[in-house]
């Protein structure tokens, strides 16, 4: 009955009471949510690249080599030579080697010159490859194969030209080799929906008539001339290694550093992703105490809802001790209704957070390639609603208290 | 038997407030006896009620209820012993607004197991309190708050009579009524307490109502207030 009585004293103060409820409950959804994205940001940013065991590039930082290697970002500082590339390839451990040629731009997008093993031995999110939406891999010295952000961004299809621009953010095209867009890959949500692969060959082909960077003037050799040419390129920014037995990758590492004929660097993927995380993970970490705070300031919020209420229900309260309620139940009273208060949040809370999620799972993933899985609370959620709801409990202390010494004081008289 | 109520040399002196307080040699109500304490308001009253009660405590002296030293008692004990022994009846606002009648007339029982068991079934006495109170029949499930001022007043003497206690404590419980009202109010009340034999302290500054009384007390005949010297 006085569960019954605490939850009508709620229900008459309804309007108050929701809001706090509401506040609550968008705190909550707020900070799961936060934690969803982070958690999910984590896992896709660990599974931009897998199936790799090793990244060899010129001797710089790992994260550097990650970046430029991976996520298009910065340049490399030098490159491979063709005849360490094929050195290594020759190494026993090795089971596959994918080439890497970088430092050409269409628009602002990069332009990736690499094998077709790219496209056989590239995985994200741990086993998924890339998939052709539209058109065929490069069968042309010409074709370029492109990724679903570039597609989207300038309106290309199938059969579009291209005009590769020298150097990045350039405005020196290599206007005489136009491409053509061959095939158009499934979004991935990696930073390869950002690029224009073509092949090994043609980033040798479009710079034929080029020297140190500028173009010799009034040379100009023909397409069908170029093709006859021997496009073995001279250098590759990197390669990304297969290993024909996990036990083998420190070994292979370990050779690849002491190459003795150039200073290359090999890194495991997985060890500068975290690396690179504890960068980028800063920003999270910010998110997630805003988050916090969010939870705090409903909270405290609540807190001021029961100090603000207690003025009004005194006349509730001298009932009680008039009837032989103790001032212990009064404060029991108080604490209950904090914890229906703020159980109700957290459960309309994390109604909310799957209803979001519901929602924005798949806008998430098409826009930004970030998969929110919707799966059931987990020990973490529980214990974050947990949490919330014993905090509620705690917080009302304070007011439960100043309940507990004014039914001291007024008994059952109150007094105006 | 020992009398209902009995106090003995009794001092109190508000906390805080300095120089308040109050004095009272010598009270006695018997059991089923029926007292009407009259004085104005700033008499005392409410400290006296509060005495008795048990949600204050003398500071030298005793107050006994049935017999009991109360404060011998623990305070959780204490607040059950009042939940056992007394009904309480206010000039208004006797009434949880937000919960039904049969949740407002059985909530002393929640506190009082005894009272409870003497109650028997506990809707069904309930029930019977509010047909002798001329209370409309299916009141019971309705909120208190839809009810008028002359119903909520009978419902809370239905309250102060469920599990017949033996003393019941008014306090002005007329004073939001009018004339017709309060005849017909204090009519069906006195039939009650002396149908369960039960003793009534009322406090009023209504001396019309005193032949109902087996005894009229004026507070200030046996009840010395101190106040500070301004």
């Amino acid at each position: 009955m006085i569960l019954r009585l605490a939850f009508g004293s709620l229900l008459a103060r309804a309007l108050t009471v929701t809001m706090t409820v509401l506040a609550i409950a968008l705190s909550v959804a707020l900070f799961l949510g936060v934690e969803k994205v982070r958690t999910g940001a984590k896992a896709s940013f660990a599974d931009t690249i897998s199936g790799t065991d090793l990244i060899v590039g010129a001797r710089s930082g790992s994260v550097q080599l990650l970046l430029y290697s991976v996520f298009r970002i910065g340049n490399a500082t030098n490159n491979v030579t063709w005849q360490s590339y094929l050195d290594i390839s020759a190494r026993p451990e090795v089971d596959w080697i994918v080439p890497i040629s970088l430092g050409d731009s269409h628009r602002q997008f990069r332009v990736m010159g690499t094998t077709l093993g790219f496209f056989e031995h590239y995985k994200y999110r741990r086993d998924r490859g890339l998939e052709v939406a539209e058109g065929k891999l490069m069968a042309d010295l010409f074709d370029t194969v492109i990724g679903a952000d570039v597609a989207q961004a300038l309106g290309y299809q199938i059969g579009d030209p291209i005009v590769v621009a020298h150097g990045i953010a350039s405005f020196t095209e290599h206007k005489d080799q136009p491409f053509r867009v061959a095939g158009i890959l499934e979004k991935t949500g990696t930073p390869v929906d950002r690029t224009v692969i073509v092949s090994l060959q043609a980033i040798e082909a479009i710079h034929v008539d080029w020297q140190s960077g500028a173009k010799i003037p009034g040379k100009t050799t023909p397409a069908d001339k170029i093709r006859q040419m021997d496009l073995t390129p001279k250098a590759v920014t990197a390669a990304l290694v297969g290993v024909t037995s996990p036990l083998k990758t420190f070994a292979l590492q370990r050779k690849i550093n002491t190459y003795p004929e150039e200073p290359l660097l090999a890194i495991l993927p997985g060890v500068a992703l975290q690396e690179l995380w504890g960068i980028v993970g800063l920003a999270e970490t910010a998110l997630l105490a805003v988050s916090v705070m969010v939870v705090i300031t409903a909270l405290i919020g609540l807190m001021a809802t029961l100090f603000a209420s207690l003025n009004e229900r005194r006349r509730e309260m001298a009932i009680y001790r008039a009837m032989g309620a103790s001032p212990r139940v009064i404060l029991g009273l108080l604490v209950l209704e904090a914890l229906m208060t703020t159980l109700l949040g957290a459960l309309i809370g994390l109604a909310m957070l799957y209803l979001g999620l519901w929602i924005a799972q798949p806008l998430v993933d098409s826009a930004f390639g970030l998969y929110l899985p919707i799966e059931p609370p987990g020990l973490r959620e529980l214990g974050v609603l947990a949490g919330v709801i014993a905090a509620g409990a705690i917080v009302s202390m304070l007011p439960a208290l100043r309940a507990y010494r004014l039914s001291l004081a007024d008994g059952m008289m109150v007094k105006t | 038997m020992a009398p209902i109520i009995s106090l003995q040399d009794v001092q109190f002196r508000w906390p805080g407030r300095t120089g308040f307080g109050l004095s009272v040699p010598q009270f006695e109500l018997a059991r089923g006896e029926a007292v009407l304490l009259l004085g104005a308001s700033g008499s005392g009253k409410s400290t006296l009620l509060s005495l008795i009660g048990g949600t204050v405590l003398a500071s030298q002296g005793t107050v006994r209820v049935a017999g009991e030293d109360i404060a011998s008692l623990p305070g959780g004990r204490r607040d059950r012993f009042r939940a056992e022994q007394i009904g309480m009846i206010f000039q208004q606002f006797n009434l949880l607004p937000f919960g039904s009648v049969l949740d407002n007339i059985t909530l002393p029982l929640r506190f009082a197991p005894e009272r409870r068991k003497r109650a028997g079934d506990v809707q069904r006495a309930a029930a019977g309190l509010c047909a002798a109170l001329a209370l409309p029949e299916g009141l019971l499930t309705a909120k208190a708050a839809t009810l008028s001022v002359g119903q909520q007043q009978r419902v809370a003497v239905a309250r102060a009579l469920i599990g017949t206690p033996p003393l019941l404590i008014a306090d002005e419980p007329t004073s939001a009524l009018d004339e017709t009202a309060q005849g017909q109010f204090l009519d069906l009340m006195f039939q009650q307490i002396r149908a369960q034999r039960s003793g009534l302290l009322m406090v009023s500054h209504d001396p019309r109502m005193a032949d109902r009384f087996d005894r009229v007390i004026e507070m200030a005949d046996f009840l010395h207030v101190e106040r500070p010297a301004a």
